[in-house]
């Protein structure tokens, strides 16, 4: 008797686990595909809205770091079509070879893209196969109106101790050093030890002058007008502008980064017609793209939108970065192993001191 | 002398007090707060906790981790019972043997554990909802061992001897006499594991499908773009529910308590 109730409670247990097993597979009969970008960085009405219009699902998952989201593609345990990440997991993942070609001729929208955008992306991706924009970028300096002398144009502010003590850095490696290399003239994508070492030591120098290194607080801080100036990304200095009215944004003269996060097709994906669909409908459509813009806030490169914003927003350069200001702006490059070691051990060395 | 050794016994309390409970009331008073920067107080406000309930993707996130709660401890209270039972049964050398064996997987770090499992299920079936179940039914099945294995040490086997003499049968008196003497022991196992399914992120993290999320993966996922003020309202609600769950507990088993000593 005692058997035999175990025996049912036992295969009670195995149906019940079979039953949710079979609830993950009974979709299959439709159209899915698989997606990871960052958090938060698409409105998540769009996917409702996709697969009322075309019935295909769109499985979204969400990454909060470049690295996590290379690393999450390459553990293989789920198979993505299409990923969104910084140029330089594109790179990185064009070089591993795990991306296909995109074909955009099957792209009904695609001339709402940007020229320039496109340019952007053909310094790592000749001919532009493999990526399609979805948002760019600048580094640049947020500062208040009210605490600093003239509007700064150059990164000299962070290095003439004017501002001692009133200075944001980022607590980036790669940031750091790109500012300090463009304040000397050199390109932010050096391999040559001599300008590195340099770079390291005017940022040695500067370390007593700078309030604190942050990531995301920067902005916040600046907004409640507890430093001057500070290190920013394009999108969050666009933020700080709107909470506070005595903040700007401006892209130095000497130079900066220029960040493109793009999409790109995996090697894997078969049906490339679903995830085509989804990247037009995403990027490329005015209403769709424009919709999204206003909810992620960054610089979008698709012209149809920037053309239907107010005058107003559009002169903005935080939201769309001045064509001209960009001359000495570039793109990272992939960097190779020696060098990130040993940009690796001079950050190490400036964190020390 | 004695006043002084009050005011520092109050003193000490409140500084515990507020050094726990600060943070939180930072997180309540932000969830009101009509800007959407940390520092800045633009006003009162109940537009994130409106925007929060239209969420569907926060919504959807909510169900995911209380369905997995209950789900997972549910299943795990049943594996773990029977396991009591089996575990109860054996021999001394056998019975440690296995104990240690089934407290290995709560010494273990959970990020092994995350891997291991991720490795195994996604071999044999697709990574979604119902890996994350399974993950967070294997790794709940120890804590309701521990809970249940010593109600049975402390009951007395001569009383389930006794109904099984008087006739009746080995079920019957399973559920007449066993049940109510370990069921404090099961109602603690369940509870356990619905926290510890709550509180997981590690494990989820790796055995979670594209698109399925807990509130702590998708919180999580927010990191790059900055955490959005509904969060905080979310993380208010179910501080407040908490609360609320705790003093309704409390003041139900509080009169029980008193009863319980009176002689039967």
């Amino acid at each position: 008797m005692k058997k035999k109730i175990t025996m049912i409670i036992c295969l009670t247990l195995t149906i019940c686990i079979a039953a949710l097993c079979g609830c993950s597979n009974s979709a299959n009969d439709q159209k899915t595909i698989t997606v990871i970008n960052y958090g938060m960085y698409i409105d998540p009405a769009i996917l409702d809205q996709f697969t009322e219009e075309t019935g295909i699902v769109v499985l979204y998952e969400e990454a909060s770091t470049p690295e996590e989201l290379y690393s999450k593609y390459s553990s293989g345990a789920i198979h993505y079509d299409a990923v969104c990440s910084s140029e330089y997991i594109i790179m990185k993942m064009m070089a591993d070879q795990s991306l296909q070609p995109i074909d955009f001729t099957q792209f009904e929208h695609i001339d709402n893209i940007s020229d320039d955008v496109w340019s952007f992306c053909a310094t790592f991706d000749e001919g532009n196969q493999y990526a399609l924009p979805y948002f760019w970028g600048t580094v640049g300096l947020l500062y208040n109106k009210n605490m600093v002398s003239t509007p700064p144009t150059s990164w000299d502010v962070l290095f003439s101790g004017e501002y001692a003590g009133n200075i944001i850095m980022q607590n980036s490696m790669r940031d750091s050093f790109m500012i300090a290399l463009k304040y000397l003239g050199y390109s932010c994508n050096t391999t040559n030890p001599e300008e590195l070492a340099q770079a390291r030591d005017l940022l040695i120098n500067q370390k007593p002058d700078v309030q604190s290194y942050l990531v995301d607080e920067a902005r916040d801080e600046m907004v409640a007008e507890n430093a001057a100036i500070a290190v920013i990304y394009s999108g969050d200095g666009m933020l700080g502008c709107t909470y506070n009215e005595d903040l700007a944004y401006v892209v130095p003269e000497d130079g900066s980064n220029l960040w493109v996060d793009c999409w790109g097709v995996t090697a894997e994906c078969v049906d490339t017609e679903s995830v085509y669909t989804f990247l037009d409908y995403l990027c490329c459509r005015e209403d769709i793209a424009k919709q999204n813009f206003e909810y992620v806030y960054y610089p979008t490169p698709n012209t149809a939108v920037l053309n239907s914003l107010d005058e107003e927003l559009r002169n903005d350069e935080a939201v769309l970065p001045k064509l001209d200001s960009l001359d000495n702006c570039e793109v990272y490059q992939l960097m190779d192993d020696d060098t990130t070691a040993m940009m690796d051990e001079y950050w190490k060395q400036i964190k020390a001191e | 002398m004695a006043k002084l050794k009050d005011f520092f016994c109050k003193f000490y309390v409140a500084i515990i007090m507020l050094f726990l409970y600060a943070p939180i009331m930072v997180l309540i008073v932000s969830s009101f707060n009509s800007s959407k920067s940390r520092v800045l107080w633009g006003g009162f406000t109940l537009e994130w906790y409106q925007q929060m309930l239209n969420s569907s993707i926060v919504i959807g996130a909510l169900r995911n981790t209380v369905v997995l709660a209950v789900g997972s401890a549910f299943f795990a209270t049943i594996i773990g019972l029977l396991a009591s039972i089996g575990i109860d049964a054996m021999r001394k050398k056998e019975f440690s043997i296995v104990m240690s064996i089934t407290n290995i997987p709560m010494l273990n770090a959970d990020i092994v554990t995350g891997i291991a499992m991720m490795l195994l299920i996604f071999r044999f079936m697709p990574l979604g909802f119902s890996s994350i179940m399974l993950a967070h039914i294997t790794f709940n099945i120890p804590y309701v061992i521990l809970n249940i294995l010593p109600r049975f040490n402390q009951m007395d086997i001569s009383t389930y001897e006794a109904a099984r003499d008087l006739g009746a049968g080995p079920v019957t008196s399973f559920f007449k006499v066993v049940l109510p003497d370990i069921i404090p022991g099961i109602v603690a196992g369940f509870f356990m594991a619905m926290t510890m399914s709550m509180d997981d992120f590690v494990i989820t993290y790796f055995t979670k499908g594209a698109g399925v999320n807990t509130l702590s993966t998708m919180i999580y996922g927010q990191i790059k773009k900055g955490i959005q003020p509904t969060m905080y309202a979310l993380s208010t609600m179910i501080f407040a529910v908490t609360i609320l769950l705790l003093i309704t507990i409390n003041l139900i088993t509080l009169p029980k308590k008193s009863g319980k000593n009176k002689p039967r």
